[in-house]
């Protein structure tokens, strides 16, 4: 277990330096760089412009740039600065990572709630209008686009008279102390996201876990313990906690195609996660910030295969991994 | 019966799948004859009608039955906010024909005309049939609705065809000569797989020059598309094509001579035919979502075509939702759309592939 560990770490480090080349070649392919934008502005002069693209060192060629960053990134840790912000982009990220991270835990766990209870209660009363009911509704959470999703429910409310939409807080909140309208306030605007970014996984893993249901239902040691005469509460419990195994190494890949997820969600329901900033930041050529996301992306992903691949293993001993 | 058939028999057992199948028909042929069947041109604006809302189609007119007509539209602004108002005017009426003649139009780039399929009879300043209403430039959103579709339903098949050319001879040339083209193959798609879809599409489509035509960009946003969706494919492609080397039929080709090229293109692609299709089916929909998003999000389309990503991007603003709510119908395309293929795919995936080798691509 423990050298199979440390063996997927270890590969981890060539990957995640061909995962960086990537990240340097697909923002250096973007037509003009961060200084494009002031070329027709009047107020700076093309002297000017010389002098900055010397400062961030946009006048060395791509290569000296790229190794660069990356030797500041092994010996130093510095992952480079945001032309726009002035700041190191390591903390302009790690200022929004919360907010991301609690939507997107807070949305698995609500597909994880829904998706399970939905799947369960299908695979029990298979071929039923219930069941159809709840497939249809999962295919059409699939076939709805996100964005689409977020303009309905926000209009929707705005229909309904409500205000809390777009943001976490209503006005009269923001940089007030935290206090318990407060709490109740966010929670009328964090519904909106959870559901939106959540929606669309929802139905596959719903299909998934009726699946395994209807495979554990069918195999031999559930008629066995109907046999030994066990209710059929105990018998659904054997059967479910069977069932629920082959979810868990979804889990860990649901994580980065949620926070992904959140990217243009927030973008629509304008929330301080780092979707909105990361788009801003390809608009605006921020290169370093731009890598630097990618970069982090692809780690989440790398981390939540490898952490699949243990659950799976820890839980199912049947899985021998060599 | 042979493959075909059972194929066809299994298929028309799929109740969903069939449904999907006409409504696809129904909007294909929508999107084909755009420029006919839309009442306006899609790109004209007309200062009259900003935010018009849909026209409601009427059949009695004080109590008389006269056929489809409209009521003529009055424009008004409302005194305390100088908010536009629309009512309807009685005192006119516009029945709907069949045939008129209206703006005029170059179908399918062949020759130029002014019949559409129905219509009112009056100058476009005078009044409009909206059947979806206009947008913030007094645009029939109707017609943008059938051209942007035009956009969203190619898209996914121009993608698809791509990234399933790619992804089957990446994956059988993985699969055929295995060693370490394999491992170099695998890994390099590991890599590529190690990146969420949504950063990369976006990433990828700020690369395309603002300075590109919309053809160009068009094209562009194919190929980006095509260029996440094709690992998928190659790893279906990869395993088949590894359980198929070692039979008889490929020993056979190989001892008398026939050159690897050919044995791949000639016996092996044929046997996994079927699956193509399946997979091809099934990434359909992720590439008509992945083109509205990059769309709606500014990054895709841009102006002069349209799309339904695209169209949606004028409801962000919450004044234009709440006052003008039909700026949201093309996102029921998009998903009408989205979920035809699903349903297809679905019933597709039955009929050739029942032991579900194509899981998810």
């Amino acid at each position: 277990m423990w050298t199979f560990i440390v063996r997927r770490i270890l590969i981890m480090i060539p990957m995640m330096f061909f995962v960086s080349v990537i990240c340097f070649v697909v923002t250096e392919l973007q037509p003009g760089d961060f200084l494009s934008q002031y070329l027709e502005n009047p107020r700076i002069s093309p002297e000017q412009i010389e002098s900055l693209r010397r400062e961030l060192a946009l006048d060395k060629p791509a290569y000296q740039r790229y190794f660069m960053w990356i030797k500041n990134i092994v010996t130093k840790g510095d992952f480079g600065y945001s032309f726009s912000y002035q700041r190191p982009v390591v903390e302009l990220i790690w200022e929004r990572l919360g907010w991301t991270v609690a939507i997107s835990l807070l949305t698995i766990g609500f597909q994880w709630l829904f998706a399970t209870l939905m799947g369960i209660y299908s695979a029990l009363h298979p071929y039923t209008p219930g069941d159809y009911t709840l497939t249809v509704l999962g295919f059409i959470g699939l076939s709805i686009p996100e964005f689409f999703l977020a303009l309905v429910l926000t209009y929707l409310v705005l229909r309904l008279g409500g205000t809390a939409v777009g943001g976490l807080f209503s006005p009269q909140f923001i940089g007030a102390p935290m206090s318990w309208a407060k709490f109740v306030d966010l929670l009328k605007h964090l519904w909106l996201p959870i559901v939106v970014v959540g929606v669309s996984g929802l139905a596959g893993l719903m299909r998934i876990m009726r699946g395994n249901m209807l495979d554990v239902l069918g195999s031999p040691f559930v008629i066995a313990l109907r046999e030994r005469g066990l209710d059929e509460k105990t018998v659904r419990r054997h059967v479910i906690k069977n069932a629920l195994n082959p979810l868990v190494s979804i889990a860990g890949m649901e994580l980065p195609n949620v926070f992904s997820g959140t990217i243009i969600a927030s973008i629509v329901l304008n929330l301080p996660t780092i979707g909105p900033f990361f788009y801003n930041a390809l608009l605006n050529h921020d290169q370093y910030l731009v890598m630097t996301f990618l970069l982090f992306i692809a780690l989440i992903t790398q981390i939540g295969n490898l952490l699949a691949d243990i659950a799976l293993a820890l839980l199912d001993p049947r899985i021998r991994i060599s | 019966m042979n493959t075909w058939q059972r194929v066809f028999y299994q298929f028309k057992k799929h109740k969903l799948g069939l449904i999907g199948f006409w409504t696809l028909v129904v909007l294909y042929v929508l999107i084909i004859f755009a420029d006919f069947i839309s009442l306006y041109n899609f790109t004209e604006t007309h200062s009259r009608f900003t935010y018009a809302p849909p026209t409601k189609i009427r059949f009695f007119h004080e109590g008389k039955f006269k056929g489809p007509f409209i009521y003529g539209l009055k424009r008004t602004r409302d005194p305390i906010t100088f908010k536009v108002k629309y009512e309807e005017d009685r005192s006119r009426i516009y029945p709907i024909k069949l045939f008129v003649k209206g703006e005029e139009y170059e179908f399918w780039g062949l020759f130029k005309t002014n019949v559409h399929l129905f219509g009112i009879e009056a100058d476009s300043n005078e009044m409009m049939l909206l059947l979806l209403g206009a947008d913030r430039f007094g645009r029939d959103l109707f017609s943008r609705v059938l051209h942007g579709g035009r956009v969203s339903l190619t898209v996914g098949l121009v993608g698809t065809f791509i990234s399933v050319l790619i992804g089957s001879i990446v994956g059988s040339i993985s699969g055929y000569y295995g060693g370490w083209i394999d491992v170099l193959i695998q890994r390099f798609i590991e890599l590529l797989r190690s990146f969420p879809r949504i950063p990369l599409w976006l990433a990828l489509s700020v690369i395309l020059p603002p300075s590109w035509p919309s053809t160009w960009v068009y094209f562009g946003i194919v190929i980006v598309l095509s260029l996440i969706g094709w690992m998928g494919v190659a790893r279906v492609v990869r395993g088949m094509v590894l359980s198929l080397r070692e039979k008889e039929f490929v020993l056979a080709a190989q001892v008398a001579g026939v050159s690897n090229f050919k044995i791949i293109t000639r016996h092996l692609i044929p046997n996994i035919m079927s699956y193509l299709v399946v997979v091809s089916t099934l990434s359909i929909p992720g590439m008509i979502l992945g083109e509205s998003a990059i769309s709606f999000l500014g990054l895709g389309i841009k102006e002069p075509m349209t799309s339904w990503g695209l169209l949606l991007n004028q409801a962000q603003s919450l004044a234009a939702l709440s006052s003008s709510p039909w700026l949201l119908i093309p996102g029921f395309f998009i998903m009408v759309s989205v979920l035809a293929f699903n349903f297809v795919g679905d019933a597709l995936r039955d009929a050739l592939d029942p032991y579900r080798t194509v899981e998810k691509v």
